[in-house]
């Protein structure tokens, strides 16, 4: 009940926000809902429900090995949301609030789905309720990215509908009786049609990997990114993504229930790599601070994917990533989104001595830069220090070469524009342009309560969330 | 026989897709989407099963929304965009109807080496269904016009729908509503932000649409 | 005895009967043009009165300029003989005569494309080159439509490959082979026969600079040529084997003049496309000779 509440209770109040009918306490709304929306996916946290194995809807335990970190994620960056809708009063916030909250409910829905059609549905809800997020802003800039986003992002989401067909035929083709939950599919093993299990194999990582960012199939996230709201940047890195990631567990699960592991895991490892070094490679020649998140969200997503590849302690490692991810790109988001508000730019060529415009938030960036490119004590070094250990456990030395190269590269290309932006002689036209920005506690305190929690997740790892991630696994490594 | 007027239905679909790369008028790439889906929406009627209302609900569906309601809602942003007729090809039309022909071919041979069910073995489906998706394909990189990628966009889907009739005995018809919906949905805000493009840039030309890049 | 009265009533076929279809065409035209038009017969008085002038040759031309257009001549009657001709079957009939078919058509537009150089002048030349340009796709078509035919039967002589059944590949056949006649003979939608301007001919652009018996000999040529590729399109779709001599030769016959009315028709409903588009439609034609060699190679079934 408590599980369905998470879905519902985002839902109604986005159709809440769309009848409000003051915009001035609208606003409002999100944080509410976040605070909810977190109890109850703590509380179910604490005291997981016990799961019906053939249930179309359940916290089980890879939910919760990822949903609390989305809905805490959700809850900063509403908090923040209610003084960024302050600052950008100009600009209509209903649809905003109602899109946002019901991204939120879906997301919900798609990491508890256990069935292949319904997390199908719930992927393509969030595809769609993005949309309005990212033209939130209304320039053709805006524009010209939202169709890019739907054009890519449309196309992914038919080929993994297309990939889920191919998975239901190969379960017909084995004599199945149209049950499509996961479980059942699982259960299913080795009597599934093994051609038609890896082309649907293709198609859904093609798809849910386009949904996630993976390259080639990136190309989505710069324009998406950078034109974005840091807010919208944030929960769509932290947290659509992550939806798209477990779908991507799900489906390795079966593919693995039938036989073909071996070759999931090795497009895995290769999918994961390539992004790696594609978005290294762009991030050493990207010129826009928003525009290189995007890329370092695209190599965290490889980190992610690789970690999936790599066996038991690789998945556990991977979903520490998403957690130590999450909350740091939230951080980067967050404070870049001020920078931007700041300084009206987001290029490299027109943004420099933010150290001296905007000297809080600039600090926060910078920190948050050095969590996200692994340095300790902050999460994500340790995340990855595990994803490395896994790597160099299963005799993939090659790989783990690889992502520590790739690692390195993109620490330069991060520091590059970081610091190109950070430090320097403030332009002159940044100070007269427009209404002054002022760092308010309300767009300084929620980047800092993410790195603040980044930081935590880095020093005092809670036993009960290594525990989760280790039901999680062996939910998904069924011991026959 | 009732497998080949099937046959013969998909044959003709796939003869669409191939007029659909090599026209180079979007009217006309218009005209052969939306017989598309009036094509695909009459299959289900014919796949032999006894027919239960929800297959012809669905048939009926179909035929209202790819046939009619999208491309008249197509034909309407051509109208009141006031676009240009002639598609701007990036792949050229020869180049797209060899590139098409080669895919089906592929198609078929890759059929080839897939295990089906009896009931499906001679049937055209699969390849048909391939064989559209791959023409969507080209359609959405080949052609630079926001309505003409729409027009991509749906013969994907048609092709998507085609797979689907593999499973519409076997399979829950949820997957098959959730299909419709959302495809009704993203037409409808894809219509929305061509509106807004339009407005924006004053042309549906998607090579305008440059600003963003590395 | 009987074999030459069998030669001579092929050749009648042949030589008589074929200006009949260009006249049918122009009639058609007119007619759905409401106006009445030329006698169908116009062909034949051009011919007489092309016969009885001399010839003009440009000082340029060698003596290749009056013997190539007889070479053509030559050809495409050659290559019409060794098709089957409805009942009375092929006058000369051996494996692989369908290849020297295509040789023998090739070998007439060769000694066409030749004459139309030797004066030297650049719009022969330029029709010379669209000809030949499109002449390379619609062979492509023509190629993949004999070797279609040639599955479907599993024989190479032109007398047991015209056997077609009935089904997509003939329909597809069907459709692949209008347009490569329409190619081939130089009609609307890839060349308007009766344009006046220079630049925009293709084929009548490759014969202006000829006179006399050489010209009627072309235009001839020409008229066979239609007859030939009509002859085949029927043949090739329409079951007649099993027919009564006297039936199979009516649905020849009927089948052939369907064509011609066929041509008129899209001649007067259709503009000729841009130049651009042309290669289009070829390999369009093409695409469709293809699949039905597909359908005819797998049975009609995967």
């Amino acid at each position: 009940m408590k599980s369905l509440l998470l879905i519902l209770v985002p839902l109604v109040a986005a159709a809440l926000a769309a009848l409000w009918p003051w915009s001035r306490t609208r606003p409002w709304l999100l944080p509410a809902v976040g605070l909810i929306h977190t109890l109850l996916s703590f509380w179910l946290f604490c005291d997981p429900p016990a799961v019906a194995p053939g249930a179309w809807f359940a916290f089980d335990p890879l939910a919760r090995a990822v949903l609390p970190v989305v809905s805490l994620l959700f809850l900063v960056c509403a908090w923040y949301g209610v003084s960024y809708l302050r600052i950008r009063s100009e600009r209509p916030n209903r649809v905003f609030i109602a899109a946002l909250l019901a991204v939120l409910g879906l997301l919900s829905a798609g990491h508890q789905a256990r069935h292949l059609g319904l997390l199908w549905i719930f992927t393509e809800a969030v595809t769609l309720a993005a949309v309005p997020l990212l033209h939130f802003n209304g320039t053709p800039r805006a524009f010209e990215a939202t169709w890019k986003y739907l054009l890519v992002g449309g196309t992914g989401i038919a080929l993994s509908l297309l990939g889920s067909l191919c998975l239901g035929y190969a379960s017909l083709h084995g004599g199945g009786d149209g049950n499509l939950t996961f479980v059942a599919l699982i259960a299913q093993g080795a009597g599934l049609s093994r051609p038609w299990v890896l082309i649907a194999w293709v198609l859904l990582l093609v798809g849910y990997g386009t949904k996630m960012g993976l390259a080639p199939m990136h190309t989505w996230k710069p324009e998406a990114y950078g034109e974005a709201a840091g807010i919208v940047g944030a929960i769509l890195a932290g947290g659509v993504t992550s939806v798209a990631f477990t779908a991507i567990l799900r489906v390795r699960a079966v593919v693995a229930a039938a036989g073909e592991g071996a070759t999931a895991d090795h497009t895995l490892l290769a999918i994961g790599l390539f992004s790696m070094l594609v978005a290294a490679l762009f991030l050493l020649g990207t010129r826009d601070f928003k525009r290189m998140l995007a890329y370092s969200s695209v190599e965290h997503m490889g980190i992610l994917t690789l970690g999936a590849s790599l066996g038991r302690a690789g998945v556990a490692a991977a979903l520490f990533h998403v957690w130590t991810n999450g909350l740091t790109k939230g951080t980067l988001f967050l404070s870049a989104g001020n920078i931007r508000r700041a300084a009206g730019s987001a290029s490299m060529d027109d943004v420099r001595g933010m150290n001296v415009i905007t000297p809080r938030s600039a600090a926060i960036f910078v920190t948050g830069m050095f969590a996200v490119t692994a340095c300790p004590p902050f999460g994500p070094f340790f995340s990855e220090l595990k994803v490395l250990r896994a790597a160099l456990e299963t005799g993939h030395a090659a790989a783990a070469v690889m992502f520590l190269g790739c690692l390195l590269l993109a620490f330069f290309g991060l520091t590059r524009v970081v610091f190109g932006i950070v430090d320097g002689r403030p332009r002159p036209a940044a100070k007269v342009g427009g209404r002054r920005f002022s760092e308010t506690a309300g767009v300084l305190l929620p980047p800092l309560v993410l790195l603040g929690l980044s930081l935590w997740l880095g020093l005092f790892l809670p036993r009960v969330l290594s525990d989760a991630w280790l039901a999680a696994v062996a939910q998904l490594y069924p011991t026959p | 026989m009732i497998n080949s007027n099937l046959n013969l239905l998909i044959g003709l679909a796939m003869g669409l897709n191939l007029l659909a790369l090599g026209t180079s008028r979007l009217p006309a790439l218009i005209r052969a989407m939306s017989a598309q889906g009036v094509i695909l929406g009459v299959m289900p009627i014919l796949m032999g099963h006894e027919l239960d209302w929800q297959v012809v609900l669905v048939a009926l569906a179909t035929v209202a929304g790819k046939g009619l309601l999208i491309p008249s809602l197509l034909r309407r942003a051509m109208r009141t965009a006031q676009i240009d007729r002639e598609l701007d090809p990036q792949i050229g039309f020869v180049a797209s109807m060899l590139l098409g022909a080669g895919g089906t071919i592929a198609a078929l041979a890759l059929t080839h080496q897939l295990p089906l069910l009896p009931e499906h073995s001679g049937s055209l489906l699969v390849p048909g269904a391939l064989a559209t998706v791959l023409t969507g394909f080209i359609l959405l990189i080949g052609r630079t016009k926001a309505i003409s990628q729409v027009c991509g966009y749906l013969i994907l889907e048609n092709g998507i729908y085609l797979f689907g009739l593999l499973l519409i005995k076997a399979m829950p018809l949820l997957v098959e509503a959730g299909v419709l919906l959302d495809l009704t949905v993203g037409v409808f805000i894809i219509g929305i932000i061509v509106d807004r493009i339009q407005r924006a840039f004053d042309s549906l030309d998607t090579r305008k649409l440059t600003t963003l890049h590395e | 005895m009987k074999s030459l009265l069998d030669l001579i009533l092929r050749l009648d076929c042949w030589l008589l009967l074929a200006p009949l279809l260009p006249g049918i065409i122009n009639k058609v035209k007119a007619w759905v043009a409401g106006r009445r038009g030329p006698p169908v017969l116009q062909l034949y008085y051009d011919l007489a009165r092309l016969w009885k002038k001399s010839v003009v040759m440009s000082t340029l031309a060698s003596p290749a300029f009056v013997i190539l257009p007889a070479v053509t001549w030559v050809a495409l009657l050659g290559a019409a003989m060794l098709l089957p001709l409805g009942p009375l079957g092929a006058g000369l009939s051996f494996r692989g005569d369908a290849l020297l078919m295509l040789y023998l058509l090739a070998l007439g537009r060769f000694a066409t494309a030749w004459a139309a150089m030797e004066t030297g002048s650049a719009f022969e030349g330029m029709g010379t080159v669209r000809e030949v340009s499109y002449a390379v796709l619609a062979e492509a078509a023509m190629i993949a439509a004999v070797l279609s035919l040639s599955v479907q039967s599993g024989s190479l002589s032109l007398a047991t490959m015209l056997t077609p059944s009935l089904g997509a590949s003939a329909v597809l056949l069907a459709a692949g082979l209008f347009i490569v006649l329409l190619a081939e003979n130089c009609r609307v939608p890839f060349d308007d026969p009766n344009t006046h301007l220079e630049l925009t001919m293709i084929h009548e652009a490759m014969v202006l600079d000829h006179s006399g018996p050489p010209l009627a000999a072309i235009l001839h040529g020409a008229s066979m040529k239609l007859l030939l590729f009509a002859v085949l399109l029927v043949q090739a779709v329409l079951p007649m084997q099993h027919l009564q001599p006297l039936a199979a030769a009516g649905l020849l016959a009927g089948g052939v003049l369907g064509v011609t009315v066929a041509v008129g028709l899209v001649e007067s409903l259709l503009a000729r496309f841009a130049f651009r588009r042309v290669p289009l439609l070829l390999t369009a034609a093409f695409l469709l000779c293809l699949f039905a060699l597909l359908v005819a190679w797998k049975g009609g079934v995967p």
